[in-house]
């Protein structure tokens, strides 16, 4: 026997056949499309527990008044769309959202504004959502009265594309998140990370933008991620970094840029990580790379401009550099193979002591460091002998 | 006075010296950024040149010149002009002639190809290095009667300045580096006019690296207003007491 599936639009908002947007998800049916045109809806928490698909016409704004949790997804095959969702309440037991996703999957999240939320995103046990260019954006002033902009907690399969995220604890937060891509985000002036990152194997993150985050990104207890063509800048401040890598294993970076960090990059307990191709530009170090890191590959990067190319906290050396240039590098190539003849060693001396005696900042770049670098770089006794490259090259790649 | 100083910068920008010295300084300045296409270097070869070669030449220089013009000195007491016209006449001179050929040599070329704030910062600082070294060979001058020891003097005095006494802070900061010698660093580096320059040239070039473990104090102490506010303070002290000082020694001396 054929089975007939209609579906029908209803329609939300001043002189339309419902004025809420409860009373319209009551009356829909799984498969309705429902229209919500512009004006303030403040109906205290808005559940969707319907496979129906939600579209704003005009940016319809759906308030919760800095008491409810605005909006929660607990349905599969969800569309929200178009809509300024603002003024989530804040719980310091329960994690409110301005749109929250309690397990489910396939889910697009579009083209939304979220304004003042507590958490603007959140999405629990999802699987298979899309979560494409909103603009999200928070005033947070402490990092204890804010949440994240997109929250992801135990989930599968996520898209995170083209979003904008301000003024949230951290930007983005995935934690026991898999399989999961982010990508063409910017994600500026959170209060602590740009991307903050645990447990959250085989995920890639590309041609993101990460500016002034307090402390900048980082990535945590976990396998296998990528990360190409980022851009890291403006990081500045004691324990602020580029990147911060704890305890990875298996990662690519490649093709990222760096530019005014304190530290771009951070290595700690990170092992078998191919850093190639990327830029580090003006960072106050470039590479802090502990020594309780192991086969890393470190190759084919530049190294622009930084007062200290690399530093690491150890005699211990386990990691491969190659065919980087430095712009410290003071060889010749007289075999003409666009390789320096002699192999360069990056570790600054002064950036070892600095590194036990921070008030020694003080006396950089005087004569008598001077002296002392450039003794230490022809008979190297304090740095490790063998932390170099050994093909160094004579002009930068351009990247 | 005011011929008198007149005078005295016309013989100075006569002198083939400071032109030679002009001369130098332009070509270190231009080769160095036209070889150079990484500015953040360039700077960093300049810094190396403003905190050693322009207060060496600045108080020689002035040294020699005031041991040169003994006699036209002494001439010039014998007339009815006042003693501390006649000295401010002679640091007017020498600072200005030896600014002038700083100006000339570093200064367009730092604006020319540097950021406007960063170039600023590093002209200010030669600036007052030249001054001072003016006035601390002036005071040397007035200090010993016998040329070889002043000039010797003002040599030992730059060597102390320049190079010494960085060397003597960092032996005190390994001896001392499990007390909290913050204070005293900041403090013991605040003295020198040298570290002071130095370091607000760091503020611009390393502006990342500082504001790391040490950003608090830097900030604090260096990198805000009243920091940039108190190392000027600081540098004009290096000006004003060695020139006052000699100043009153000469108003006694008996020439």
């Amino acid at each position: 026997m054929p089975t007939v599936v209609i579906s029908k639009n209803i329609h939300v908002g001043p002189g339309k056949e419902h004025r809420s947007i409860r009373a319209a998800l009551l009356s829909a049916k799984d498969g309705d499309t429902i229209f919500v045109y512009h004006s303030l809806y403040k109906e205290g928490n808005i559940i969707i527990n319907k496979k129906i698909t939600m579209i704003g016409v005009d940016y319809p704004v759906i308030d919760g008044d800095k008491k409810f949790e605005v909006v929660s997804i607990k349905s599969d095959n969800v569309i929200f769309r178009g809509f300024q969702v603002q003024n989530s309440g804040y719980g310091s037991l329960n994690d409110l959202g301005g749109i929250k996703v309690y397990d489910a999957g396939n889910i697009i999240i579009e083209n939304n504004i979220l304004e003042n939320n507590f958490f603007s995103i959140y999405i629990n046990f999802g699987k298979n959502i899309l979560i494409k260019n909103n603009k999200i954006r928070a005033y947070g002033i402490e990092e204890q009265q804010i949440g994240n902009g997109i929250h992801c907690w135990k989930s599968d399969s996520l898209q995170i594309i083209g979003n904008h995220i301000q003024g949230h604890r951290d930007g983005i937060y995935f934690e026991f998140v898999t399989h999961s891509i982010i990508w063409r985000n910017v994600s500026r002036f959170n209060i602590r990370y740009g991307l903050h990152f645990m447990f959250s194997n085989d995920d890639a993150y590309i041609n993101n933008v990460f500016d002034g985050n307090g402390a900048g990104v980082a990535v945590m207890y976990t396998k296998k991620v990528t990360m190409y063509n980022n851009t890291f800048k403006n990081s500045t401040g004691d324990a602020s970094y580029g990147i911060l890598l704890k305890e990875i294993s298996d990662a690519e970076i490649v093709g990222n840029r760096f530019l005014s960090n304190t530290s771009a990059l951070f290595l700690e307990g990170a092992n078998r990580i191919m850093i190639k191709k990327n830029v580090f530009l003006n960072n106050g170090w470039g590479l802090k790379i502990q020594a309780n890191c192991m086969e890393n590959v470190i190759s084919q990067n530049n190294f622009i401009g930084n007062t200290f190319d690399v530093s690491t906290n150890g005699s211990l050396v386990l990691n491969k550099f190659d065919k980087n240039y430095w712009d410290k590098y003071e060889g010749y190539d007289l075999d003409k193979d666009m390789y320096g003849d002699i192999p360069f060693h990056p570790l600054n001396v002064y950036s070892f002591i600095i590194e036990n005696n921070p008030i020694a900042m003080l006396l950089f770049r005087s004569f008598m460091v001077t002296l002392l670098e450039k003794t230490e770089k022809l008979i190297p006794s304090i740095t490790p002998e063998d932390f170099r490259d050994d093909h160094p090259l004579l002009k930068a790649y351009s990247l | 006075m005011k011929g008198i100083t007149t005078f005295i910068i016309k013989d100075i920008l006569k002198n083939r010296i400071v032109i030679l010295y002009t001369l130098i300084l332009c070509g270190f300045s231009w080769s160095i950024f036209s070889l150079e296409d990484n500015v953040s270097k360039g700077i960093l070869s300049l810094l190396n040149i403003i905190l050693l070669i322009v207060p060496l030449v600045s108080v020689i220089f002035a040294n020699i010149y005031m041991y040169n013009s003994t006699e036209f000195i002494e001439l010039l007491v014998s007339q009815p002009v006042k003693r501390s016209s006649i000295w401010y006449a002679m640091f007017t001179g020498l600072a200005v002639a030896l600014n002038a050929a700083f100006l000339i040599g570093i200064g367009i070329p730092v604006l020319l190809f540097i950021h406007p704030l960063t170039a600023l910062v590093v002209i200010l600082a030669g600036v007052l290095l030249t001054t001072i070294f003016v006035s601390v060979a002036m005071l040397c001058f007035i200090l010993m009667r016998d040329k070889a020891k002043g000039i010797g003097l003002s040599i030992m005095l730059w060597l102390f300045l320049s190079l010494m006494y960085d060397g003597l802070v960092l032996f005190f900061m390994f001896q001392f580096a499990d007390y909290p010698i913050e204070k005293i660093m900041v403090l013991l580096t605040a003295i020198n006019p040298v570290d002071l320059a130095r370091i607000q040239v760091l503020l611009q070039i390393d502006v990342a690296a500082l504001m790391g473990y040490t950003g608090a104090i830097f900030k604090k102490l260096f990198g805000t207003q009243t920091g940039y506010f108190t190392s000027f303070i600081f540098m004009l002290v290096w000006i004003v007491v060695p020139y006052f000082f000699s100043l009153r020694l000469f108003k006694n001396k008996d020439l």
